[in-house]
């Protein structure tokens, strides 16, 4: 057994072992951190596959970001989670079975001389000095260039859409509307009163 | 296909099989719950994003690994707006069990 094979399959187990956490824990903190654990797991398996890019794309962006953001939500709802899994033993026939069904499905697929997958051989590695990062580039930015600004516009209107939906304004903060001081006119501001001078007697 | 050979194809794609299955029964499983729901769904994501890698590695095309970086931007922001819309429930209903969702029904 080559020492890649061994690597393969070690980060598969741990992939496949830390994915059936996720879904069986009772908290959800440790259920986050077993995703993690997968996305480690599965970032290896691309390195195999030769994707540094995106193997590396993938710890940075989704373990760094996606779920760093989902521990600060799991960490921020106070959420009785004992009540929710009282059904939880009734559920597993038909979880069981449904997942059963769907990997033979997928098994028989492949498994049954899909495009003679289990015949194809990777291609040789690639050359010295072949850098991943820079074949995905030339692509991204010639190709693939108007795909790569559309997906600028969804992250922005992920930003907007959720600060939009969870921001509370605070009631007391005094700020300034461009607009209504634009709009504001002059005899609101100064009003010229006629009154008549004052004699005094002497 | 013997366990002592080199990985395959087909190894990569029962691969991301059994994580798309784990995913579905963690989808199953997890009825009630929507933040475990959500992260049954990037489990899902990761199991397409291997099959995609695994054949732009084995056709030599690296128009897969193009569109696994497009997955992983919509995936983050469906990510960001599917939490917030998470915390803006708990917010107005105190729980995030599926069964206190129901106030739509007629």
């Amino acid at each position: 057994m080559s020492f890649q094979t061994f690597v393969f399959y070690a980060f598969s187990a741990i992939l496949v072992f830390a994915g059936l956490r996720v879904i069986t824990t009772r908290n959800p903190v440790h259920a986050a951190l077993w995703l993690v654990l997968s996305f480690f797991s599965a970032a290896g398996v691309w390195l195999l596959l030769q994707a540094e890019f995106l193997a590396i794309a993938l710890v940075l962006v989704y373990v760094g970001a996606v779920m760093v953001l989902f521990l600060f939500v799991v960490m921020m709802l106070d959420v009785n989670f004992d009540k929710m899994r009282e059904r939880f033993k009734s559920y597993i026939p038909v979880a069981a079975t449904v997942g059963i069904l769907v990997l033979v499905e997928m098994a028989l697929v492949l498994v049954g001389g899909y495009l003679g997958g289990e015949r194809t051989v990777a291609p040789p590695a690639a050359a010295a000095g072949y850098s991943n990062t820079k074949a995905l580039g030339l692509q991204i930015y010639t190709d693939y260039a108007y795909p790569f600004e559309i997906a600028a516009m969804i992250l922005l209107v992920a930003i907007i859409a959720a600060i939009a939906l969870t921001h509370r304004r605070r009631r007391e903060t005094k700020y300034q509307n461009p607009a209504e001081q634009v709009r504001v006119h002059r005899n609101d501001r100064l009003r010229v009163l006629d009154i008549p001078a004052e004699k005094r007697e002497p | 296909m013997s366990l002592l050979s080199e990985p395959t194809l087909s190894h990569y794609l029962i691969l991301g099989a059994i994580l798309f299955a784990i995913s579905v029964i963690g989808i199953f499983l997890n009825r009630r719950n929507v933040l475990i729901m959500l992260m049954a769904i990037e489990l899902m994501l990761l199991a397409v994003n291997l099959n995609f890698i695994a054949f732009s590695r084995f056709l030599g095309d690296n128009a897969g690994q193009v569109f696994v970086f497009f997955i992983l931007t919509v995936a983050a922001a469906e990510s960001a707006i599917g939490l917030a819309i998470l915390v803006l429930l708990f917010r107005n209903i105190g729980s995030i069990d599926i069964e206190e969702m129901g106030r739509l029904k007629g």
